[in-house]
């Protein structure tokens, strides 16, 4: 405690840096995951492809993927853009199936509805589907959010500023307080982050409480079965 | 020299594959490592996630331990031990071990519970005892959903043990560790292309061994098991348990 005190400016601007290279790759993820769900989607054999690859993808260690990107990328070994763009990778692995499974879980009578009323197509895609596919997708960032704090850890072993450098600092010292005091930062990170996406998806989808709240958390946590399915398939298959 | 002709000529280099430090030693070491932490993770994870799986009972408590280990951040438990503990081959063991068992403990139940109760139930009704429904009726009924959590967890293991030769010892991570120290780029890439075949490669022997081993009815009517497992709240939280993200 008293290390941490002493040393708490330092702490926080590594948890700072932490922060920045986990939720980059989270937007960006969640960016190019959207359109490219709903342009696949529709075509069979490109679901199949970007099922296929995104596995593929999501299979390569992320260390070895910091180390692979450097010279396909041009950039030098400690730039932190390897770290964003190796974790935007697995962010769209694991979240263009989900958000796949997202836009499948909206009730397809709702979208003929909206199409009756006289709805546009982008208008449609913007207040039917995107909303009512929240819960699943919610699920998806979840898990993304949880894997990213963790992952970018793993860069510090390249000498990448973040919460990690704690770790490898605290090997070569022999000083066990600041690998607990890492440990410990690393995990509340994940938590807060995990509660903030919580109650966003809590204010984002207030009709998901509006019925009855027994067969609400039913049909919710039944749509994030579905989604986790698909996440964990897709690191396997 | 462009990078990646000095890395192949890195690879292709006949010193590179003999000798203590070479690539069939270090890829050995590497899976030696991940197959002593799968034995073991296994032996703990299999038999408390069938149980759960089975009975319904501790699975809040399983859920709950799973979540909070799978935020856990694999380099600072690797580190940990590693001080606590002392040097050696054991400690990071211990720490991968910890670190696989949440995604095989959830991909278990996940699995067992995954199964349509009405069978479950037509087993008893037909006679057959508890065993017999676990390992006759849930376990191959279950099985392409236990496989999900198996190779995320092999997976896991096998990026993870990478990171092992830091603390130092040996597997393929030796070559992006000291081609790191030495500067020398093209063994770290080498290093790199090397865990990601392996990853790549092990992932495929466990999908062929996937579908010899699940069912093909299971496979054929996977629109069915989804439909069945959205009724399946309560295996929710396992499932979201069961990814725990390479390392």
């Amino acid at each position: 405690m008293d290390w941490f005190l002493a040393n708490s400016p330092m702490v926080f601007e590594r948890a700072g840096q932490h922060l920045v290279l986990a939720l980059v790759p989270m937007v960006l993820g969640l960016l190019i995951s959207i359109p490219l769900a709903q342009v696949s989607r529709r075509h069979s054999a490109l679901r199949q492809l970007v099922a296929t690859v995104s596995s593929l993808l999501y299979t390569i260690p992320s260390l070895a993927l910091f180390i692979i990107l450097p010279p396909l990328l041009g950039t030098r070994i400690l730039d932190p853009l390897n770290v964003i763009v190796a974790l935007t990778i697995y962010a769209v692995a694991l979240l263009v199936r989900a958000a796949m499974d997202a836009f499948d879980s909206v009730d397809d009578d709702l979208r003929q509805a909206a199409v009756a009323m006289g709805y546009k197509p982008a208008a449609r895609f913007l207040q039917i589907d995107l909303p009512l596919s929240l819960p699943v997708m919610f699920a998806g960032l979840r898990v993304v959010s949880v894997s990213n704090i963790s992952l970018v850890s793993v860069a510090a072993l390249l000498g990448v500023g973040n919460l990690g450098m704690l770790f490898t600092d605290g090997l070569q010292r022999n000083f066990v307080t600041e690998v607990v005091v890492g440990i410990v930062a690393i995990l509340l990170l994940a938590v807060v982050m995990d509660a903030l996406l919580v109650i966003l998806e809590r204010v984002l989808t207030p009709w998901t409480r509006a019925g009855s709240v027994k067969s609400d958390a039913h049909a919710r946590s039944g749509a994030e079965f579905i989604a986790d399915a698909k996440v964990h398939a897709g690191a396997g298959s | 020299m462009n990078i990646f002709t000095e890395t192949f000529a890195w690879l292709a280099d006949p010193t590179h594959w003999s000798g203590p430090g070479g690539i069939p030693v270090r890829l050995l070491e590497h899976l030696q490592y991940s197959f002593l932490v799968l034995v073991i993770a296994a032996a703990i994870a299999v038999p408390v996630g069938l149980y759960i799986g089975h009975t319904g009972r501790g699975r809040v408590v399983a859920v709950a331990v799973a979540g909070a280990l799978r935020a856990l951040p694999t380099l600072g438990l690797l580190v940990l031990f590693a001080l606590v503990a002392g040097s050696g081959l054991m400690p990071p063991v211990w720490a991968l071990v910890i670190l696989t068992v949440p995604p095989l403990l959830a991909g278990t139940y996940a699995g067992i519970s995954s199964v349509d109760s009405n069978v479950v139930d037509a087993a008893r009704a037909m006679g057959m005892k508890e065993l017999q429904v676990l390992f006759g009726v849930e376990v191959p009924n279950g099985l392409l959903v236990m496989f999900g959590g198996i190779r995320t967890a092999v997976l896991q293991v096998i990026a993870t043990v990478s990171v092992v030769a830091y603390l130092p010892l040996g597997g393929l991570g030796r070559y992006l560790f000291d081609g790191l120290v030495l500067q020398d780029f093209p063994r770290m890439l080498a290093g790199s292309l090397l865990i990601a075949a392996l990853a790549i490669v092990v992932d495929l022997v466990l999908a062929a061994v996937q579908r010899l081993v699940v069912s093909p009815g299971l496979s054929a009517r996977s629109k069915g098991g989804r439909k069945a497992a959205t009724d399946l709240s309560a295996a929710a939280p396992a499932a979201a348990a069961v990814q725990g993200g390479t390392a």
